[in-house]
């Protein structure tokens, strides 16, 4: 967490790679899109305090169908302005939205029908118990009460809240509202599933649950788009993804493809003491092809993570513990969405 | 009923399911809205009518205090049943606890949302009527069969205030606010003829009074009461109906800017 | 069980403090809730009753007869309304008793730094009340004085035994039941808009019986000028009976709840 808390700030560095390489890792030109986005554009109504404000910028995108996408991007990024047009709950303000073969503008009523969504945050019906919360969300699509009574006893098995079913709302922890959110987006049977930061406050039992669900979904040919925090997570569900910043998608592809792309094929890490990080890479200067300072690590990028391990030794640096490790989807995500580094 | 009609019905009817699956764990609530003005017939009506007498200027000599005051309070009760579930619920529901959100992501829309919603007042309004006049027929307060039409005039009555309310809902800016409506609503109740005919009050006050929603809505329910049914009640039901209809439409335009963005 | 000072100083200058942001709006509402009031049922209601000449009267008009009455009903609702729910929630997980609680500060020291603020506040609705009946001409200047203390009497033996029982209620659902249920009853059949003698006999006695009516007499008398001084020291200390027994009761019940 404190690695991400890092970079948050620094979306400066974006203009050092605002010519991102667009890539389309897998071939999937026969597949039929889901949802297609032109210049999909959100821009917010001035409010109270100042002028209006443009958290989605004229991206692009293409959803296929049976795959899962994912949407990556620091805080205020506009993924989940991203997925509330998706959802047809926010009207864009700007480019066209297909969604499941029909037009967002005027048909969001019946692309709803067939959405299932977890927002952000859960907003259940905290009136209503665990089971209600339940019952009352498949109302809203007009299932009948059998259909109801089926689905919610299975989906509330997976979600582990069975004997919670006469519970108010209140009475769950955090990471159970979440998984009852979760719960109550598949009520429907939806053939797109929409998941903001779905396995945020889980523990990891209710994230491995989740990710077989996903992958069971997925072979059911159900289309999902998720956005995540979790590097892991994004690269183990994801066929494809796209990182935003500031409104605008940075890179497209698979998460081997953005790797490729964008970083080395391993990471040497070289743990130093708080505070040193200058000074330390100073003197790794030209070890890697590039050299980030973290505040407890240095990161060296190279292909060769041996050889850049046996130079750092030469330069009297063999003394700190180090590490190599194959290069992860972090490291595209810090890469692109900007910090501190030295080349 | 067709299926289409039908479709288009069924939002409404889970708005309304909903409430009422609600009401299993809060409904000591509508006894104590039968009971409020229960009691205040009780105390002012039958105590209060001791010190009365007979009411002066009153077309029918026999017209106890009691059966005069029991439907302006009746009136009164509707008129706070609805305001309060649509304008006091529906801003908790719009603003704390934002559970339109949700049932924005599935195919309900905004105007079904609301609809719903005032249409569950209007049938709380009905009911909280129903209980009410069980009770003063019990009492041998009813002046007159015509009483009946009491449980039509109060959805009217049910209807216009739960649309205020749900414009109420969308101008407010937190629960310190709701103090500006009891401001307003505390008058409307103590000087829309709810204790005293309107003889009390020199002319230019009584134009005044007659203009108040609370106003029409007693009168709506006092004449059938007291046996006296005639054109006027169309004027007041009309009166409360368009104010209804003005602020449906307004609260809705309002409600889908706050709720699509 | 430990009381300080400091303690119950610091607890009501919290209270003091928060009231701060509110005051205003409680300002306009206890000036304009009597004014209403009195407009309406003293003067409006009061021209039918005084076209009667009612017995009952004992020949004052509607309007001196009531304005006491209804000061005293009001300063119950206030007590209630001050004590119950801000009680309640503060005592509740992350409420500002416990907050309070885990510094040298007792519970005593929170129940009395409370009831000194709710105390402080049906004190000043008192006033602005019977300046506003006064202004009204229901009652006379020379007797305002006297009818704020009878009214904050009555409005304090609501606000101990009330708070004492809100610190154990769990369910807020339990408080707004006190409300409509116990409250109102006693603010319609207490004497308030009409008298008790009115009643039929076994209504009367219990009617008697309640501390709302003790209240209402007591204001009414002293209003009127009517004040036989037996049955004003009887109502006081009726009266001064509760406000002790509640603070006896609420010194118990803050110590088990807020060290539980
Ligand atoms: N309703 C709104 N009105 C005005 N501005 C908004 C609104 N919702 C979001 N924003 C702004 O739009 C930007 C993008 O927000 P969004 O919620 O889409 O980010 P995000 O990528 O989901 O971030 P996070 O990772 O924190 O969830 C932010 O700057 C936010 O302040
Ligand atoms: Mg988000």
């Amino acid at each position: 967490m404190g690695i991400l808390a890092q970079f948050v700030f620094c979306g400066y560095m974006l203009a050092v790679c605002g010519g991102a390489v667009r890539l389309s890792g897998v071939s999937v030109s026969s597949r039929t899109s889901v949802v297609s986005a032109r210049g999909l554009t959100k821009t917010y109504p001035p409010g109270k305090a100042g002028s209006a404000f443009t958290a989605v910028d004229a991206i692009d995108f293409e959803v296929h169908s049976a795959e899962a996408f994912g949407f990556l991007g620091p805080n205020g990024a506009g993924k989940s302005s991203t997925m509330r047009m998706i959802g047809c709950v926010s009207p864009p303000t700007g480019g066209t939205l297909q969604i499941l073969g029909m037009d967002a503008a005027d048909s969001g009523k019946r692309i709803r029908a067939r959405i299932g969504s977890v927002p952000q945050d859960d907003l259940l019906d905290p009136e209503l118990t665990v089971g209600e919360n339940l019952l009352i969300y498949g109302r809203y699509f007009g299932m009948s009460r059998i259909a109801i009574a089926e689905r919610s006893a299975e989906l509330l098995e997976f979600a582990r809240l069975t004997d919670k079913a006469d519970a108010r709302v209140q009475a769950l922890s955090g990471g159970m509202r979440r998984r009852l959110t979760i719960a109550r987006s598949l009520m429907n049977t939806p053939d797109l599933l929409l998941l903001d930061e779905p396995t945020t406050g889980l523990d990891p039992q209710a994230r491995h649950l989740l990710w077989e669900r996903l992958f069971e979904l997925k072979r059911q040919g159900v289309t999902l788009v998720l956005t995540t925090h979790y590097m892991d997570e994004a690269e183990r569900l994801c066929d494809r993804l796209v990182v935003m910043d500031h409104g605008r998608v940075v890179a497209t592809g698979s998460p081997r493809a953005l790797i490729d792309t964008h970083v080395t094929r391993e990471v040497l890490e070289l743990l130093i003491e708080p505070g040193t990080g200058a000074a330390v890479a100073a003197r790794a200067y030209g070890v890697a092809d590039r050299i980030e300072v973290l505040a407890d690590r240095l990161l060296c990028y190279t292909d060769d993570g041996e050889r850049a391990l046996a130079r750092a030794h030469e330069r009297g640096l063999g003394g700190l513990d180090a590490l190599v490790r194959r290069a992860t989807l972090e490291d595209v995500f810090l890469y692109l969405t900007g910090r501190s580094l030295i080349e | 009923m067709t299926t289409a009609r039908y479709e288009r019905a069924r939002p409404v009817a889970v708005m309304i399911e909903r409430n009422l699956r609600i009401y299993r764990h809060t409904w000591a609530l509508l006894l104590a809205e039968i009971l409020e003005p229960i009691l205040y017939l009780g105390s002012i009506g039958l105590g209060v009518g001791v010190l009365v007498g007979h009411l002066p200027g009153l077309g029918a000599p026999s017209v106890g205090y009691p059966e005069f005051v029991a439907p302006a309070l009746l009136a009164t009760a509707a008129m706070n049943g609805a305001l309060n579930e649509t304008a006091f619920l529906m801003y908790n529901r719009l603003a704390v606890e934002r559970i339109y959100q949700p049932i924005l992501a599935t195919p309900m829309s905004v105007g079904e949302v609301a609809v719903g919603e005032i249409a569950w007042a209007v049938l709380r309004s009905v009911m909280i009527t129903v209980g009410f006049l069980g009770v003063i027929a019990v009492f041998g307060l009813v002046a007159s069969p015509w009483v009946l039409l009491g449980v039509l005039g109060a959805a009217v009555i049910g209807f216009c205030f739960a649309c205020v309310g749900l414009l109420v809902a969308t101008w407010v800016r937190g629960f310190p606010d709701f103090q500006f409506v009891q401001l307003v609503m505390l008058p409307m109740f103590l000087f829309a003829t709810t204790f005293y005919p309107l003889g009390v009050y020199p002319r230019p006050v009584q134009v005044a009074v007659e203009c108040l929603p609370l106003y029409q809505a007693i009168q709506l329910l006092r004449g059938p009461a007291l046996g006296q049914v005639d054109a006027a009640l169309l004027l007041s039901a009309g009166y409360l109906l368009v104010l209804g209809g003005l602020a449906l439409h307004w609260g809705l335009r309002r409600l889908r800017r706050i709720l699509s963005v | 069980m430990q009381l300080s000072a400091d303690g119950v100083t610091q607890a009501w200058r919290y209270w003091l403090l928060r009231y701060r942001r509110t005051w205003r709006g409680t300002i306009v509402i206890s000036v304009a809730n009597p004014a209403l009031f009195l407009a309406a049922l003293g003067f409006g209601l009061g021209k039918l009753v005084d076209h009667e000449h009612s017995a009952y009267l004992h020949g004052s008009s509607y309007l001196a007869f009531l304005a006491p009455g209804l000061l005293a009903a009001a300063m119950m609702q206030t007590a209630y309304i001050e004590s119950a729910g801000p009680v309640h929630v503060s005592a509740r997980r992350a409420g500002v008793y416990r907050v309070a609680t885990a510094t040298p500060l007792s519970p005593l020291d929170a129940l009395l730094g409370h009831l000194l603020f709710i105390g402080f506040r049906i004190l000043t609705s008192a006033t602005t009340f019977a300046i506003v009946a006064w202004a009204f001409g229901a009652v006379p200047a020379s007797r305002v004085g006297p009818l704020v203390l009878a009214a904050t009497l009555t409005g304090l033996a609501f606000a101990t035994p009330v708070a004492a029982w809100a610190v154990t209620v769990e369910r807020p659902a339990l408080l707004n039941g006190g409300f409509r249920f116990v409250i109102m009853p006693l603010y319609m059949f207490s004497g308030t808009f009409f008298a008790v003698a009115q009643l039929p006999g076994w209504l009367q006695a219990v009617a008697r019986c309640t501390p709302l009516y003790q209240g209402v007499q007591l204001c009414r008398s002293v209003s009127l000028g009517d004040a036989d001084p037996l049955a004003v020291v009887g109502h006081s200390s009726y009266l001064a009976v509760l406000v002790v027994g509640g603070l006896a009761v609420g010194a118990r019940t803050f110590q088990r709840v807020l060290t539980a």
